[in-house]
Formats: C-alpha cells, sequence, structure tokens
C-alpha cells in the first residue's frame, strides 16, 4: 500500500474520485458530453490495466492486445444480432471467448521473445481483425448496430439506465485494479516479476515460466475483453477498428505513458491520453501535430511514464 | 548423488568439455577447482540443464537428468547460487526467497530432513533480517551472496551447487558465507563448490576435483590437496 501515499497515487485517486462523481459534476456545469468522454477513459483505462498486468510487470509487450477488446465487444454485438441479449448468456460467452482465443494465442506467441512476440501478437491479432472485416453479415467494415443492451433481467440493474451503465463500468475499472494489486502481491505476480528480471534464473531455481506467463496472458485477456465487453454496451456498436493495431500501439502508450509496473500507472496514463487528445482537438484539426510530439517527449524524458516523473525513487517498482 | 561421467559440452563450434567426470556423494562436500577458462561453470551449466551436453551422462539420485530443461532439473533436487549472485534486482530481500520457494521432496522429505523455511534461511543469515523489504539492487555483494544462497535453500535442494562461492566479496563476508557452508554440512546437506580459495575449501571439503582443459585431471582428499604443493602450483597458480 506503500503505493498509496505517493504523489503519483495522489494524482490517480483525484482521476479516480473525479469519475465517481462526473456524472453529477459534468450535468452541473453544463457539460454533460463529458459523461461520455469519462465513461470511454474509464473502458480504456481497464484495457491498460489488463496490458500493463504482462507489459509492465512480464515484460510481455504484445502489440495485438487490442484484439481482446474487439472479441468481447463482438460476442456481445453478434449475440445480440441473432436475438440472444440475456447478460446471463452474453457476458460468460464473451469472457469464455476472450480466454479461449487468449489461450491459444498465448500458448504460440510465448513461445517467442523479444521482437518476435511483439511480431507474432501483431500478427494473431490482425488475423482475427481481417476476419471480422470480411464478416459481411456482420456489418465488415462498416461495424455492427446493437440494437439491445445485454439484459440482466433485473429491474434496479438496467445497463439501459446511463447512471447505472456508468457506475457498472467504474465499479470494473475499481475491480480490475484491485485484482491487478491482488496478482502483483501474490506469489504468483513475485514469479512474474522475477521472471521478468531474470526468466533463466527463474528457470534454474525450478520456476517454468511459461506456465506463469501463460495464465498472465490468459486474465490480461479476459481483462480486456471485459472492456471490450462494456464498450459494446455502452456505444451500442463494434466495429472491426477497435481491434486493429493502432489501438494496440496506443494501449500500449498509455501504459508507457501513466508509468509501467506501476498499479495506478495505466489509468493515470489513459486519462491523460484520452483526456489531451480530446482537449487538443477542439482547439485545432491538427491536433495531432501537437500530442505526437508530447509523445516522443514523455518516452525520451519521462522513462517512467507519469507515475515515473511524481514518485520518489526509493519507492518505485523498479 | 550426483554422478556425471564424459560429458561433452560446446557452445557453438568451440568445445569446451573433454569428458567431464565428477561425482559428490549425499551429503559430501565437494569442489570443482581450476584456472579461469577452464570450464568449471560450463560443467555447472550442463549439469543444471542451461547447456545441452553432446555426449556423455549425468545422473542424479539414479536418475538421468542430461536433456532436462533447468526448471525440471532444479524440481529434481538441484539448487544453484550462480556466478554473480543473479539475485532478482527488482524483487525485495523478502520477495526474492518466497518467489521461488519450494518444499522438501523426495528421499530427503522421507529420511525426515528438516526443510528450510523462509524463518530458517534468516536464522542462517541474520545480516538480511534488517532488510526484507530492501530491493535486491540495494544489497551489498555479500549481502547479495546471502540472500543468493537462501534463495537456493528455499527450495529445499537435496544438493547446492555454489559457482564461485566468495567471489568479489569482502574478507569477513567471505568467512561468514564458509562458516554457513560448514553449517550445511553438520546438517549433511550434499554441496558442490567451485572457489579458488583452495584454504578455506580444504577445511570443509569431502572431495576436490581439479580441472583442466574441459576435463578432471585430479581427484583426492582435502589432507592430499593439501600435502600436494606440486599440484596446487601447477594447476592452481596456488
Amino acid at each position: 500500500m506503500a503505493e498509496l501515499k505517493n504523489p503519483a497515487s495522489i494524482l490517480t485517486l483525484i482521476v479516480i474520485g473525479l469519475c465517481a462523481v462526473v456524472p453529477f459534476l459534468a450535468p452541473a456545469l453544463g457539460e454533460p458530453f463529458y459523461v461520455i468522454v469519462f465513461a470511454r477513459i474509464m473502458i480504456w483505462a481497464i484495457a491498460a490495466v489488463s496490458l500493463n498486468l504482462i507489459m509492465g510487470y512480464g515484460g510481455m509487450i504484445s502489440f495485438g492486445h487490442a484484439v481482446y477488446l474487439g472479441i468481447g465487444g463482438y460476442t456481445i454485438g453478434i449475440l445480440a444480432f441473432h436475438g440472444i441479449t440475456s447478460a446471463w448468456i452474453q457476458w460468460p460467452v464473451a469472457i469464455g471467448a476472450c480466454a479461449f482465443i487468449s489461450l491459444i494465442f498465448g500458448a504460440i506467441s510465448l513461445r517467442t521473445r523479444g521482437v518476435y512476440f511483439i511480431m507474432i501478437t501483431l500478427a494473431l491479432a490482425q488475423m482475427i481483425f481481417f476476419l471480422s472485416v470480411s464478416a459481411e453479415r456482420y456489418g465488415s467494415d462498416d461495424g455492427l448496430n446493437i440494437l439491445t443492451r445485454s439484459d440482466f433481467g433485473l429491474s434496479f440493474f438496467d445497463l439501459n439506465d446511463k447512471l447505472t451503465m456508468y457506475y457498472t463500468i467504474f465499479a470494473v475499472l475499481l475491480a480490475s485494479v484491485f485484482i491487478s494489486w491482488k496478482l502483483i502481491h501474490s506469489r504468483f505476480g513475485v514469479v512474474m516479476r522475477a521472471a521478468k528480471s531474470n526468466d533463466t534464473r527463474v528457470q534454474a531455481v525450478g520456476v517454468s515460466t511459461y506456465r506463469y506467463r501463460l495464465i498472465a496472458f490468459v486474465i490480461a485477456g479476459v481483462m480486456c475483453g471485459i472492456a471490450g465487453l462494456l464498450q459494446a454496451n455502452f456505444e451500442r456498436f463494434v466495429s472491426p477498428d477497435m481491434m486493429n493495431w493502432p489501438r494496440s500501439g496506443e494501449l500500449i502508450f498509455m501504459v508507457v505513458l501513466g508509468g509501467m509496473s506501476t498499479i495506478f500507472g495505466p489509468v493515470t496514463g489513459a486519462f491523460v491520453f484520452l483526456m489531451l487528445s480530446e482537449i487538443l482537438s477542439t482547439w485545432t484539426i491538427h491536433w495531432h501535430i501537437i500530442f505526437g510530439p508530447f509523445l516522443v517527449l514523455v518516452v525520451l524524458f519521462a522513462r517512467g511514464g507519469i507515475h515515473g516523473l511524481l514518485t520518489p525513487r526509493a519507492s518505485r517498482d523498479e | 548423488m550426483l554422478e556425471v561421467r564424459g560429458i561433452e559440452a560446446s557452445y557453438g563450434a568451440s568445445q569446451v568439455l573433454f569428458g567431464m567426470d565428477l561425482t559428490v556423494g549425499a551429503g559430501e562436500v565437494a569442489t570443482l577447482l581450476g584456472r579461469n577458462g577452464m570450464g568449471k561453470t560450463t560443467t555447472v551449466r550442463a549439469i543444471m540443464g542451461m547447456l545441452q551436453p553432446h555426449g556423455g551422462r549425468i545422473m542424479f539420485d539414479g536418475v538421468g537428468i542430461h536433456g532436462l530443461p533447468s526448471h525440471k532439473v532444479a524440481q529434481a533436487g538441484i539448487g544453484l547460487v550462480p556466478e554473480g549472485r543473479q539475485i532478482f534486482p527488482n524483487l525485495s530481500v523478502r520477495e526474492n526467497l518466497v518467489a521461488t520457494a519450494r518444499p522438501r521432496r523426495g528421499a530427503s522429505r522421507d529420511m525426515g530432513a528438516e526443510s528450510w523455511t523462509f524463518d530458517k534461511v534468516i536464522d542462517l543469515f541474520p545480516g538480511l533480517s534488517p532488510r526484507l523489504e530492501s530491493a535486491g539492487n540495494q544489497l551489498s555483494g555479500g549481502e547479495q551472496q546471502m540472500l543468493a544462497v537462501g534463495r537456493a535453500l528455499m527450495t529445499n535442494p537435496q544438493l547446492l551447487i555454489l559457482d564461485e562461492a566468495t567471489e568479489g566479496l569482502a574478507p569477513l563476508v567471505r568467512t561468514e558465507i564458509w562458516s554457513c557452508l560448514a553449517d550445511l554440512k553438520t546438517a549433511r546437506q550434499s554441496i558442490l563448490v567451485i572457489d579458488k580459495n583452495v584454504a578455506a575449501l580444504t577445511k570443509i571439503a569431502d572431495r576436490h576435483h581439479i580441472v583442466e582443459k574441459g576435463r578432471v585431471v585430479w581427484t583426492g582428499t582435502s589432507d592430499e590437496l593439501r600435502a600436494d604443493g606440486e599440484l596446487q602450483a601447477r594447476y592452481l597458480g596456488v
């Protein structure tokens, strides 16, 4: 819990606190649009937290992580298209699909290291991307509209209610941060971090790191898939673009920007990345000219991301 | 316990081991001595499955372990304290110890041998106690070596291998490491040590192997090694 005592974590707690009050604060300030912005930020933050599990703590730089956003989202969309709207069916199927695909992709890609791992995760993800592009029945390039949100059949829990939808996303974000924290501080997480620093050494003391990496890969895939199913429900729309490689690149950047190997870093990274692009895009249509160099500067001069800049050196994870 | 017979190993086209033979008995402390570049560390790498030998055989507790991946070799009951310590720099001392801990297994468990636990390791190295929450990379060389030994003991190995056990350590710390190895020997821990400190090794080891150009050229007891000054001068440069 030492992480909660430094300025970076205080910043994240402010961000999380802001997320908690935005549905009331934004309309009161005459900016209801920001409720939608914050919901999107939280969905991306969940995906970034999941990527940080494998990239930050396991050293696995997946360049295809956004594919699980797509798989989670498309499972909801396709089931809804076929008239299956019960959340009790949709959500387990989406989670199961993400677990299955990430297990297959992980089993293949984790046999490689370094740049080969990056390339193979990219290739596998693009395979699913092109599959979705070619699926004419489900909208191809144009995407798929979802007419009905997941139905839990509970009168007090209806995702069509804006507040319920928003706070469901918020609760999942908190849960994903908590699960990450628990995992990283469990023996499982300790082995993952040890393997990141010296995989050969971990194996030489009798631990098959492949199994640990694969389990982490599946957990991260499922967590990202949940972000995808939330996105599908929130937007009521899925498209191949949500799992295209630039989205995976953005996820990597959110993690790096916030601070790899930190529990709250990806949340801060997602918030700063999306808010900055949102604000800059209102100033000029050429906002990428400002945004691009900013990202380059962060990589060059803030090696530990925002959390690295704000965290005293002694209390950093690495 | 460990029997290495005629192993040959290479790094690419460069052969390093030319029929290496080595034996470590149960409860025995054996050494592997020799000048730099003679193949001591390569022998350890071959035993641990980190380098696949292309000839010979390695038996541990009567079972062939050559060709096994390193995690299987370690699971069979061999613990390694590698050259250069190689502790996990991003983990705390406590995490380094518990990350890869494993209960005692096999014959030694059946014989009622006492398991190494976190508390027992800290008792062995009390110097680590105030540093439990420090990151591995914040420790001194001596503390890192103690941690590396402790980490290996936490896997409850039947055989402990120390590669360059006291290299680069201050004299006081070296004394502590030798004293620790003596305690382990009293507890009937089988140990294979690689080091250059012949004087210290002859006090605790039962059997010595001198390696020259990838094979063992002499095997004998501490008394025999101490008595043969010419042997020490020729192969160990002492």
